[in-house]
């Protein structure tokens, strides 16, 4: 009788391990980042706004990784890289990049792709590419063939921001560009340098996770 | 066994034609250039050896299950062991040799046709003859191709196009981790190797989109990395590239000198 017992017991063990396992798996390893949408200005027209930093600090799961952050309708940062824009709209996309230069590894990703007119600018300056070296991130989806390459802090700038929340007072650049969009779709978007500091070659960690320098672009 | 062969003649000499004749030339990857319409003759020999074998062994399964089945007055014993049948292991032997050593010389034959699209890494031992081969750069990063026109500048692009009837001769390589370059309609397939130039060749014989994907798991956007290219005709194409050098005009003066293979820098961030 004993021994059934214990077997029961056993199983009932095993049962509890498997279904909390599953409940982990399912509440922690399927979650997603919100999904925040552009906010309205006028017709078809919509302002994304984002922000880059070294080390997303206690906004993000994970405090070292280099992430971007996107402001939703109330004027609020939130940790997020799922975007939700209109079809058939003029997406104009602000990036207040906090993030240093890391340099692309392709420097044909250095030219600026897709947005109208093929240009950003970058503090307020026009411009169609940028110095491959200088490069922090890129904004890219390349399902759209958008391509934005974002350069970065220099090194000696002073009052640089090593970990998030940055604020506007420290140093930073100012990239903005227009998209058009067209069919409603949902495109992953990834930023092509190899930032993530102390990964291998720069690859792991952040850059192979949706909610640091991975995202979807919903077109709806 | 009378009845077995009789029986597997009969199937085999039906079902073989209609497989070599009638499915076996519609399967991927199709006749859109050599490497791929090769690919399908190849498929279509296996299948033609390969349909006889397994038609013996279904007659076979069938006739033990309806004839050695036991019915309900037998008795559950095992049957009589049988050994030194060499009626049976004389053909199974040689058969065996004979097809095996057919694939073996085949096989070898037809990857001696400028390496079967297959990647031959940085000295191919098979070569496209003649001296109008234009070479083309793949190169893979994680999550995307871009290509590479070393005759036309240096310039580098976002998508691939060819030229009809041109042969081409792909250096694969990557920039970070593994990938592998695959456009099965062109029956073309090279890994992309950091650090290495795998070189595969091909001659489109006909305008065609065609899709390309990565086939080696490289990452969280593995399965995105994916693009369509374009086989045009020879003014098509060089208009094409002709825009490409405008359009890429700033990206082109900053690419590092045409190479074989990359070691890029920086990697400030990466430990």
């Amino acid at each position: 009788m004993s021994s059934i017992g214990g077997r029961v017991a056993a199983v009932a063990v095993a049962v509890v391990v498997v279904a909390a396992l599953i409940g982990f798996y399912v509440a922690n390893l399927t979650s997603s980042p919100p999904t925040v949408s552009a906010q309205s200005t006028t017709g078809n027209t919509v302002e994304l706004t984002l922000k880059t930093e070294a080390a997303v600090g206690p906004q993000g799961g994970n405090p070292p990784w280099v992430s971007y952050l996107v402001k939703d309708d109330q004027g609020d940062w939130v940790h997020s890289t799922n975007f939700k824009v209109p079809a058939h709209s003029l997406v104009h996309v602000t990036v207040y990049q906090f993030d240093g230069e890391s340099g692309l590894r392709n420097p044909f990703l250095s030219q600026v792709q897709g947005t109208v007119g093929d240009t950003m600018t970058v503090d307020g300056k026009l411009m169609g590419s940028i110095p491959p070296d200088e490069a922090s991130h890129t904004f890219a989806v390349p399902q759209l063939n958008l391509i934005v390459p974002l350069p970065g802090v220099h090194e000696d700038a002073e009052n640089q921001c090593e970990d998030g929340p940055c604020d506007l007072s420290q140093a930073h650049r100012t990239i903005t560009f227009t998209i058009r969009t067209g069919e409603p779709g949902r495109y992953r978007w990834q930023c092509f340098v190899p930032c993530a500091a102390g990964f291998l070659a720069g690859f792991g960690g952040p850059m192979q996770t949706i909610g640091y320098m991975d995202g979807f672009l919903e077109v709806a | 066994m009378r009845r077995i062969a009789i029986a597997w003649f009969v199937l085999s000499a039906i079902l073989t034609p209609i497989v070599v004749a009638v499915i076996a030339p519609t399967l991927p990857p199709g006749n859109a250039t050599e490497a791929s319409s090769n690919q399908v003759f190849d498929d279509t020999v296996l299948l033609g050896i390969v349909t006889p074998i397994a038609v013996a062994l279904g007659v076979y399964f069938a006739y033990t299950l309806i004839v050695f089945r036991r019915r309900d007055a037998d008795p559950a014993e095992e049957g009589v062991a049988t050994r030194d049948n060499p009626s049976i292991h004389l053909p199974w032997l040689v058969g065996t040799i004979v097809i095996v050593l057919f694939l073996a010389i085949f096989g070898t034959v037809e990857l001696t046709d400028a390496g079967a699209g297959g990647g031959q890494g940085p000295s191919p031992a098979f070569k496209l003859s003649g001296n109008d081969v234009m070479p083309v750069q793949v190169i893979a990063q994680q999550w995307e191709f871009t290509y590479r026109y070393p005759t036309y500048g240096g310039v580098e692009t976002a998508h691939l196009e060819l030229p009809v009837g041109r042969k081409v001769e792909l250096h694969v390589t990557s920039l970070d981790v593994i990938h592998s370059f695959w456009a099965p309609k062109l029956g073309v397939k090279a890994d992309a190797n950091p650090g290495v130039d795998n070189v595969a060749y091909v001659e489109p014989e006909e305008e065609l989109s065609f899709e390309i994907h990565c086939s080696e798991l490289c990452g969280l956007w593995h399965g995105y990395m994916f693009d369509t290219g374009q086989v045009v005709s020879g003014e098509a194409f060089a208009e094409w590239i002709s825009e490409q050098q405008q359009v890429f005009a700033p990206a082109t003066k900053v690419l590092p000198k045409y190479s074989t293979q990359y070691f890029p820098e920086p990697e400030r961030r990466g430990g």
